[in-house]
């Protein structure tokens, strides 16, 4: 069965009692035991519920993974995952990562004595250079976030295996529709489902799924100890959003690559950054272990000045945080999601002052160029002149 | 203003767009800026949404601290808390923690470096026994889960105080309508939302509060670091349970009461943990720090066998994992809340394979009686003789 029925067809057929094609919300938190020693298999709703289970099955099989959870946020999901790790031990990172990882990363974990070394992944003698005895994993981001530069999953994969590293996957930018690390070769995939998962910029939520039943049994004992699980009801906004996710990354991916191609011609942009785009270094990558692009486009403006009167101008696009969603969004990297990263390192990297992240809707394709093109030429307006 | 009315009025509970009297679900992961130099109040919903701030306020009036969070389980309330700490950080905390909070201290954070020692805490002095020059904390349930032993609050505040520890109190079983652990000199109160608070069984979710801001911006780094937020769909039911804390509580309270008494005298049980008996250990320490004795008791039967018999014979009370609902809960703490606990931790804990936990709901309390009376009637002999009341207190 291909994907896209997959998910159509989740919760389908699971609830036997009313044959309700969406599968309910179920709200309670404690349930009734038959006897005692005896369980409906659903306990308590922290260890298990049963819409949840309906998402997490979901995603696992989407991703082709053995097991899936569904955590409160991306982070929360994230740190789960983190708790696999003991003082002591050592993670290689991308060097271009969302914000908040690297806040986590930096600002709480390292407190626990976790230490991180920040490589670009696309450099495989760099990776090997910063293996440790203490190494115990590579996480991996790919497309980066905000630079969409392209990581080879099977190159990193097949190394850390040799060394006898997890790999972990964010997966967040292109979701199992598009690319499914597990099948080349990682061990855990992340998911802030908040974005395409989701699709709708209404539910926060994390999704973690693991390959094999002992990483699965770990994720399942620190994901119930920590507690930071998902809600019902945003279980079921989740599994909903998951439903529509084809049709969405279709337009999405259509839309971004209309959308770049254009940026190009427009004279206030100076750079910008789409897989989709054949000159885009990391294209061929991408092409040999994805079947799509996604919807996220960087670009550069020629000088910061033009950064505020541009997001100023916007009218179609909402200048917001996030990402995924059916509304296009265009976020500041440099004081929203990557905030929390040393300007010298955002600058070392690459997300500088004049870099925006567009994450394209599925607005018609023609509004959103328009909408585009009208705020960039305002942005070269200074004083009434012509920048 | 008296805790019946600040339930209800204690802090924003009308949205102050509309007027409407129940503030609205903000189902928005991303809020629109208008203004790229003035970034408003909310930008991304894991760092704030106005529903979820709407009971992070609520819960802060009413514990009458500095800020409050919401987070999306009880257990990530505590796991964020104790992300506070650092390596090489040393904790002390009370011996019978429920039995998540025993398993995330010495399954998950003992591997980051953090050590733990586990005393009991209704012996003040052994709380200041167990410090030493890296200890940083102290955590407290009190009344403790499953046999509701009494810490005194004050007097293990005033011990931290001296060697500038931080003191943690889950409060899950009392609320704030009962006990405020931030007056008695903690600085952190914790709840399992799941129970009382929420009180419906139908949302899980964990809350905390801060004595002061600069600890609140301390946990608020966490909470938006780690990202275990509550959901908002369950801010906004557990604000509607929060509305009815009070009157659910006298009658919960009331029923654990009639109930407790009766238990006692009952020659099927061999025990009664319930702090509001006069024989109760704990009952002075409980009346000079709360202003009730909740809706939680526990009682043993004797054995496993009659524990099974009396769990297959009661017919109004849910047998269930939680406590704290509209509905009776019966539960097995040596299968259940405990069950994460090592045997030998659990009998030196006074959790018998005979132990169990009753948390009162809302039904008629003669209606409870009677379901018990005939569950207990049918119990099979013990092969051994019970031992008398006398001889069971004296073993607490």
């Amino acid at each position: 069965m291909r994907l896209e029925t997959k998910l159509i067809q989740a919760g389908v057929g699971k609830d036997e009692k009313t044959g309700a094609v969406s599968f309910p919300v179920y709200y309670a938190t404690a349930y009734r035991h038959p006897a005692l020693g005896q369980s409906t298999g659903f306990d308590y709703t922290r260890t298990a519920n049963p819409t949840r289970s309906v998402l997490e099955e979901t995603i696992a099989e989407a991703e082709g993974g053995d097991a899936g959870f569904a955590c409160a946020s991306g982070m929360a999901a994230v740190h789960t995952v983190m708790g696999l790790f003991s003082q002591g031990d050592h993670l290689i990172v991308s060097l271009d990562l969302y914000g908040g990882t690297y806040r986590l990363f930096e600002q709480v974990l390292s407190r626990y004595g976790l230490a991180f070394t920040y490589v670009d992944l696309r450099d495989l003698e760099a990776v090997k250079k910063a293996l440790r005895a203490e190494t115990k994993a590579i996480f991996v981001e790919t497309p980066t976030n905000p630079l969409m530069q392209i990581t080879n999953i099977r190159e990193i994969t097949s190394l850390a295996k040799q060394h006898g590293l997890l790999t972990i996957v964010d997966n967040t930018f292109m979701t199992p529709y598009c690319q499914r690390p597990l099948e080349l070769g990682a061990d855990v995939i992340l998911h802030s489902a908040t974005k395409y998962l989701g699709g709708h910029n209404d539910v926060l939520a994390g999704l973690i799924v693991t390959k094999g039943e002992e990483l699965s049994e770990k994720i399942r004992f620190l994901h119930n100890s920590i507690g930071a699980v998902l809600g019902p009801q945003d279980s079921w906004l989740l599994v909903r959003g998951m439903k529509t996710l084809a049709l969405r990354m279709d337009r999405h991916q259509s839309n971004a690559l209309a959308v770049a191609k254009k940026l190009k011609e427009h004279p206030a942009v100076a750079e910008v950054f789409y897989p989709g785009l054949e000159e885009h270094p990391g294209h061929e990558i991408q092409a040999s272990q994805a079947s799509g692009y996604s919807g996220m486009v960087s670009f550069r403006v020629r000088s910061q000045e033009q950064v505020g009167l541009f997001l100023q101008n916007l009218r179609v696009v909402s200048f917001a945080e996030s990402l995924g969603g059916v509304e296009s969004l265009c976020t500041y990297p440099a004081t929203q999601t990557h905030a929390d990263i040393p300007e010298e390192v955002r600058a070392y990297v690459g997300v500088c002052d004049r870099l925006l992240r567009l994450s394209v809707g599925i607005e018609h394709p023609d509004d959103l160029i328009a909408d585009l093109f009208q705020a960039l030429d305002a942005s070269l307006v200074v004083g009434g002149a012509v920048r | 203003m008296n805790f019946a009315t600040k339930v209800l009025h204690g802090s924003t509970g009308i949205d102050p767009f509309t007027g409407a009297s129940s503030v609205p679900i903000y189902q928005a992961s991303t809020f629109h800026q208008f203004d790229i130099d003035q970034p408003g109040t909310y930008d991304y919903a894991r760092s704030g949404n106005p529903t979820r701030h709407a009971l992070e306020e609520a819960i802060a009036a009413l514990e009458g601290g500095a800020r409050g969070f919401a987070f999306s389980s009880g257990m990530a309330a505590i796991s964020s808390v104790f992300m506070l700490f650092s390596a090489g950080d040393h904790i002390v905390v009370a011996e019978d923690v429920y039995g998540g909070t025993f398993r995330f201290l010495t399954r998950v954070l003992s591997r980051m470096g953090i050590s733990v020692t586990f005393v009991d805490a209704t012996q003040t002095e052994a709380v200041r026994a167990a410090i030493t020059p890296a200890t940083r904390g102290v955590y407290l349930e009190t009344p403790s889960n499953p046999t509701l032993k009494v810490t005194d609050i004050a007097a293990v505040s005033a011990i931290a105080k001296e060697h500038d520890l931080l003191v943690i109190v889950d409060n899950t079983f009392l609320t704030p309508y009962y006990q405020r652990p931030l007056e008695l000199g903690a600085d952190i109160v914790i709840h399992s939302a799941t129970k009382f608070i929420g009180g419906h069984s139908d949302v899980v979710a964990g809350l905390a509060v801060t004595r002061d801001e600069a600890l609140g911006e301390q946990l608020y780094l966490i909470q938006n670091g780690m990202g275990a937020v509550l959901g908002v769909q369950d801010c906004w039911l557990v604000m509607r349970g929060l509305k009815t804390l009070k009157a659910r509580l006298d009658v919960s309270t009331k029923s654990a009461g009639v109930l407790a008494e009766w238990l006692s005298c009952h020659p099927e049980v061999s025990r009664v943990y319930y702090t509001g008996l006069a024989e109760h250990p704990g009952h002075l320490v409980q009346q000079k720090q709360a202003s009730g004795h909740g809706a939680v008791l526990s009682f043993d039967v004797g054995s496993r066998e009659r524990a099974k018999a009396l769990f297959d014979r009661v017919k109004l009370p849910i047998v269930a994992v939680s406590l704290g609902a509209v509905e009776t809960i019966l539960s097995y703490p040596v299968m259940m809340s405990h069950a994460a606990m090592p045997a030998e931790e659990r009998q030196a804990r006074g959790i018998t394979d005979g132990l169990i936990r009753l948390s009162a709901g809302l039904e008629d309390a003669d209606d409870l009686l009677a379901d018990l009376k005939q569950a207990l009637e049918a119990l099979p002999p013990l092969p051994s003789a019970i031992p008398s009341k006398k001889e069971a207190y004296s073993r607490v």
